[in-house]
């Protein structure tokens, strides 16, 4: 024994630990200018082409805030459900380093624009109340590459390169509180919440471009227990499906350090999603004392109840509410698929003109994720729904493909009819069967799951000719006999 | 036709420019030739512009403001060679009121000092006696109005830089209400105290130009429309003005014999006037202002100065590394008292520090701006010696930096109470001139010239220095 309570392991094995997550997410809004000057936040130009005095910190240049971004702040925090602070203040957080023109980035520090709120993420035992503890206003630093050295960073490297395009651009940084217990409830979270920024319309979120970043503050702690414990930082995961990667990967660290007798030790450490690797970042270039004062190049900033109203009463119905109001005519996953992917409202257009409501949701769910909505013509959606199983395949599949088209209209493909004679289509199902004597023993061994396997091989033959329907009915009963 | 720059003032170059009885070029000229007889002694400037632009009154800037074109150091090293690309606001104004610059003049190292001899570029020295400085950090434009090289010039004060040079030199200098001039391209040394101001050989003139740079500016978030436009003064009388003097601003030790004495005449001659004059008390604003101000100031000051690391702009020291870099920039480029102020302001805000110095300082100023606000609804206007001596010599304080600071006890209080103090220069002691300090609540500057006007017509005081008469 230690004596040091908090480092002994609970007894048993795996699922006796709890995972912890809280989560930092920034967000970088989409206004027409950069949050203290009036250069253009836009992206795509040459380096250090969207700059001036202000941003990259002349002597001098004093900064002046963007209305919109503020504006937006408080709209991203009423639909976080935070209380709107009457006066927030800037304020300057103090360290070196090359992306910081003035050595210091103004931000919101102890007295945020938005504060306790909590978003619900629906789930499958009912919604996961996350605490929102703040989102706060702040300028982004300056974008840097290290070439040379080993490390990719600014130690060791020959030259460091700076654009100070993305330099002063304004950020939203979001905190949760430590209400997440899973990797999945981390991802279902942040597509959430994603979701819900963008219809806002105050930013893209797209971590692939860096719009939407998010670190993982996680720890753990034994089953059954409140207590929060020492927590790493994980850092540099650029998609949803890393943060949850990343969140495993450093749970099992966890689990492995207590289990041994050890202790977990705060750090930051970069995910690399390739390897599945941690790495920690050498403490010398953390610096832990920013030297927060007020920033007094400007004054509070202090929204009157009326325009905070105003920007209440804009808000849209929250994504949330959507999937909640879905669940209950579809179910869960689906309502949450629709949802987060931005698709509910063309599946409730194509339902209003005539769909089957599981039919277009599992048609657009599954085979439009990722179009975009505002292109697609739901009444013509809707007979494709209807349609589906009388075409063939390879017609629904054509007609799916082009619906985005400009004047695109269902006819010629509903003109074409699917093979459903069974006297066409015996032969066919009897070779596939014939050629595969191990899965049709193997199915008939109890895997019935190997049924879309020989109904894809039929459609396969039929060149997408045949309907799915009558040929699955078709190899159930030949295997049943 | 023969221009005497060491009287004419900016009111009448005006009416000589309108008349047509001199070009603004002439005008101009003849402002560098007393330069280029004088200024080799005197050592205001730090560069002079040759081609002028406008058809104004030439005026003087202090070299913590940025001019577009026109290399701007603050003096120091760490800026030398700096073109700044923009104007700051103050610049612009005076360019669009059509005032040629005639040059930059020589402060304290990012105005950190009380003499002009924290310039890195080397002191300038009082017009009035050379062998004595000429008050800082705005020596250089006091000087350089005091000897004639330039009719008025601008100045920028944190804790007293306009004020103190200007007694020290015998001119008139304003520090306005905070907010109510632009910051936007002046050089920052401490934000929530740093105000531009002008300086003139009378109040008149004093006025004139803070009416072309004063009023709200898009690119300064701290700034204000003023309330009232700014008048000229031309009441000779004071009747129906309240006069407080502070009796630990006029009795603190320290204050010279000849100083006290000079201002106590000024004093009586207000009540001649017609003012109402009264003892009245500040003991806390005095007891607390100067230590605050010296947490308060370098702290701003170590965020303010951590912008030059020598990879945008200014002289960069060679090093294998980034930081290895930036240390040896700094450490090259910023002097003593720009390094002391660092060192100061950065342990005023580290964390464990922060609450029991900087936020303390902040609570305090609180304390000292509401002390200030009730003698104001007693009082019009409050009284003190600006400067508790008269110039010093040159080096005679630059090896101990608290007796330096204690050159703004005076001036301090009502810098961290955010409002204007008018010095006007009220009579010589051993020859050299004492300075009264008129402090009003905020947008008092009006009240401030009004009651400056009529005393100045009263002293008679002749601004030009014995030696140049």
């Amino acid at each position: 024994m230690t004596g040091r309570g908090s480092a002994e392991p609970p007894a048993g094995g795996a699922g006796t630990w709890q995972p912890v997550i809280g989560l930092e997410i920034h967000v970088q809004l989409k206004t027409r200018t950069k949050m203290f000057c009036r250069c253009a936040n836009s992206f795509g130009g040459g380096e250090n082409t969207q700059v001036c005095p202000v941003c990259l910190g002349f002597p001098g240049a004093l900064p002046v805030p963007n209305r919109a971004a503020i504006e937006w702040t408080i709209k991203l925090g009423l639909a976080l459900g935070c209380r709107i602070a009457e006066r927030a203040v800037f304020s300057r957080k103090s360290y070196v380093y090359p992306d910081l023109p003035k050595g210091y980035q103004i931000s919101q520090y102890d007295l945020p624009s938005c504060i306790e709120g909590n978003l619900l993420v629906p789930g499958a035992d009912g919604d996961i109340r996350v605490g929102i503890v703040r989102a706060h206003l702040e300028e982004d630093a300056a974008k840097t590459t290290h070439v040379g050295g080993r490390t990719g960073r600014i130690g060791g490297a020959s030259t460091s390169l700076v654009d100070f395009n993305r330099g002063g651009t304004p950020l939203v940084e979001i905190v949760t509180g430590p209400d997440l217990h899973s990797a999945e409830a981390a991802r279902r979270f942040l597509q959430l919440l994603r979701q819900t920024i963008v219809e806002l319309g105050v930013s893209d979120a797209e971590m692939e471009k860096g719009t939407l970043r998010v670190d993982a503050n996680v720890s753990i702690r034994p089953q059954g227990s409140q207590e929060l414990r020492t927590r790493c930082e994980l850092k540099n995961m650029n998609s949803f499906r890393f943060v949850a990667q990343g969140i495993d990967a450093e749970v099992a660290r966890q689990t492995a350090v207590y289990e041994a007798g050890g202790e977990v030790v705060q750090e930051t450490y970069d995910f690399d999603a390739a390897s599945g690797a941690l790495t920690a970042r050498r403490s010398k270039e953390e610096a832990d004392d920013y030297r927060y004062f007020p920033e007094p190049d400007l004054v509070p900033v202090e929204p009157s109840p009326g325009l905070v109203e105003r920007l209440r009463e804009e808000l849209p119905e929250l994504p949330g509410a959507r999937i909640h109001r879905l669940e209950r005519e579809l179910d869960l996953e689906r309502a949450t698929v629709l949802v987060t992917g931005g698709l509910d409202g063309l599946y409730e257009a194509t339902v209003a003109a005539g769909a089957e409501r599981l039919a277009a949701a599992n048609l657009i769910a599954n085979r439009l994720a990722g179009s975009d909505p505002s292109e697609l013509d739901p009444g013509e959606l809707a007979r494709l729904v209807e349609a589906r199983d009388r075409i063939p395949r390879a017609a629904l599949d054509e007609a799916l493909g082009k619906l985005a088209e400009p004047g695109f209209s269902a006819d010629p493909f509903l003109a074409q009819a699917a093979v459903t004679d069974t006297g066409t289509l015996e032969p066919i199902v009897d070779r596939i069967l014939q050629a595969n004597p191990g899965q049709v023993a193997a199915y008939r061994g109890g895997k019935e799951g190997l049924l879309g396997f020989f109904v894809g091989q039929v459609m396969k033959e039929t060149s997408g000719g045949a309907n799915p329907r009558v040929v699955s009915e078709l190899v159930r009963e030949k295997l049943r006999a | 036709m023969t221009i005497d720059t060491l009287r004419l003032t900016a009111e009448e170059a005006v009416d000589l420019l309108a008349r047509k009885q001199v070009s603004a070029a002439e005008l101009h000229g003849a402002y560098l030739e007393v330069v280029a007889e004088r200024d080799r002694e005197l050592h205001c400037y730090l560069r002079t512009v040759d081609e002028p632009e406008g058809d104004g009154v030439p005026i003087a800037l202090k070299d913590i403001i940025s001019t577009r074109g026109i290399e701007t150091t603050a003096g120091s090293r760490i800026l030398e060679g700096y073109v700044p690309v923009f104007d700051a606001t103050v610049a612009a104004r005076c360019k669009a009121a059509g005032l040629p610059i005639i040059g930059k003049t020589n402060t304290d190292e990012f105005a950190m000092g009380s003499s002009t001899e924290n310039s890195a570029y080397g002191p300038t020295k009082n017009p009035w006696d050379p062998t004595r400085v000429p008050g800082g950090s705005g020596g250089g434009t006091a000087a350089a109005v005091s000897a004639g090289l330039a009719p008025w010039g601008l100045g920028s004060d944190t804790g007293g830089s306009i004020k103190q040079p200007s007694s020290l030199c015998g001119n008139v200098g304003l520090r306005p209400t905070y907010g109510t001039v632009s910051r936007y391209g002046v050089i920052a040394f401490a934000s929530s105290l740093d105000q531009i101001g002008p300086v003139a050989r009378n109040v008149r003139d004093c006025a004139l130009l803070l009416s072309i740079i004063a009023g709200r500016d898009v690119c300064d978030s701290t700034t204000v429309e003023l309330p009232e436009p700014v008048r000229l003064p031309d009441d000779e009388h004071l009747t129906g003005i309240r006069i407080g003097v502070p009796k630990e601003m006029n009795e603190a030790e320290g204050i010279e014999p000849g100083v006290a004495e000079a201002v106590r005449r000024a004093i009586e001659l207000a009540a001649e006037l017609g003012a109402e004059v009264e003892e009245c008390s500040l003991p806390l604003s005095v007891a607390y202002g100067l230590p605050c101000y010296y947490l308060i100031a370098p702290a701003e000051a170590s965020s303010n100065l951590a912008r030059y690391d020598g990879v945008r702009y200014g002289p960069r020291a060679e090093a294998d590394g980034y930081y290895e870099m930036v240390e040896r920039t700094r450490d090259a480029g910023f002097g003593d008292e720009p390094k002391r102020r660092i060192m100061l302001g950065t342990y005023a805000l580290s964390a464990g520090y922060f609450d029991a110095y900087y936020g303390q300082a902040q609570k305090v100023r609180t304390v000292i701006a509401r002390e200030h606000a009730a003698a104001f609804e007693r009082y019009d206007v409050l009284v003190s010696p600006t400067s508790p001596t008269v110039a010093f010599e040159l080096g005679a304080k630059a090896a101990d930096p608290l007796a330096m600071y204690l050159s703004d006890l005076l001036t301090i209080p009502s810098c961290m109470a955010g409002l204007p103090g008018l010095n006007i220069p009220c009579g010589l002691s051993e020859g050299l001139p004492v300075g009264l300090q008129l402090i009003g609540p905020q947008f008092s500057e009006n009240t401030l010239f009004r009651t400056g006007y009529a005393l100045e017509r009263a002293l008679a005081f002749d601004p030009v220095p014995e030696r140049l008469r």
